[in-house]
């Protein structure tokens, strides 16, 4: 009975550490210093992007699905 | 039945909450280049707080309009104190150097006001009038919308 109680602790303290939300630390505003910064952008170059884009668009009339823009709705 | 009074209680609270437009601007004393800013001496002005950092480009494109509305309303009473949230130092007086301005510059590397103001964009700005309400909240600087801006900081100084 006692090692089940101690089990079930040590399950319960085990569970406290691997859910705790700490993962999910939000950026606040002024934090965005670094990811601020033109090294940090997952574009490097918008016009280079924006032809990719283009080109993809209209050979194979599909876009959206890699960023934010275009959310398939088929209106653009 | 005390659950259900609790809910009552927290939806009414919020409701409250969110029609209450004109809040009191939390009060803070910050450090300066040479001296510090203390909110509590600001009664009786209008007070535009805008939080910056260096990093920021629309913060950039807002701080030549704030020396402008500075120029132009500071004989009036109006006060801009430009609370800087940049960690290090170092890059605030780097910007402050390609950005001469007359207005109160303070610093708060650790954003403790930042915090008390709720700030959710860079850059943010609170207008308060001469009681201490904040009248309005700003986000962002886009330089269309620099006119409306400074039409609210006008009726502000006639009151």
């Amino acid at each position: 009975m006692k090692t089940i109680t101690l089990k079930l602790v040590l399950l319960f303290l085990a569970a406290l550490v691997l859910f705790s939300s700490c993962a999910v630390q939000h950026v606040k505003p002024w934090e965005r210093d670094q990811l601020a910064q033109k090294k940090m952008q997952l574009i490097h170059d918008p016009t280079e992007n924006g032809l990719d884009e283009h080109i993809y668009f209209s050979k194979e009339a599909s876009s959206g699905g890699k960023s934010v823009g275009g959310g398939g709705c088929g209106c653009n | 039945m005390l659950i259900i009074r609790s809910v009552v209680f927290i939806i009414f609270c919020s409701l409250v909450s969110a029609f209450v437009v004109a809040a009191p601007a939390p009060s803070f004393t910050l450090p300066t280049a040479h001296d510090s800013v203390a909110f509590d001496s600001l009664r009786g002005k209008v007070v535009l707080v805008d939080f910056w950092a260096s990093w920021c480009d629309p913060c950039r494109k807002s701080f030549p309009w704030l020396e402008d509305m500075y120029l132009k309303y500071s004989k009036q009473g109006l006060t801009i104190v430009a609370i800087n949230l940049d960690a290090k130092r170092d890059n605030a007086d780097k910007f402050l150097a390609k950005f001469p301005s007359d207005f109160t510059i303070a610093f708060d590397p650790k954003a403790t006001v930042a915090q008390l103001y709720d700030v959710k964009a860079m850059p943010s700005s609170f207008l308060i009038d001469r009681t201490g309400n904040i009248i309005l909240t700003h986000t962002g600087f886009q330089e269309e919308q620099a006119d409306e801006l400074e039409s609210h900081v006008q009726e502000a100084l006639k009151k």
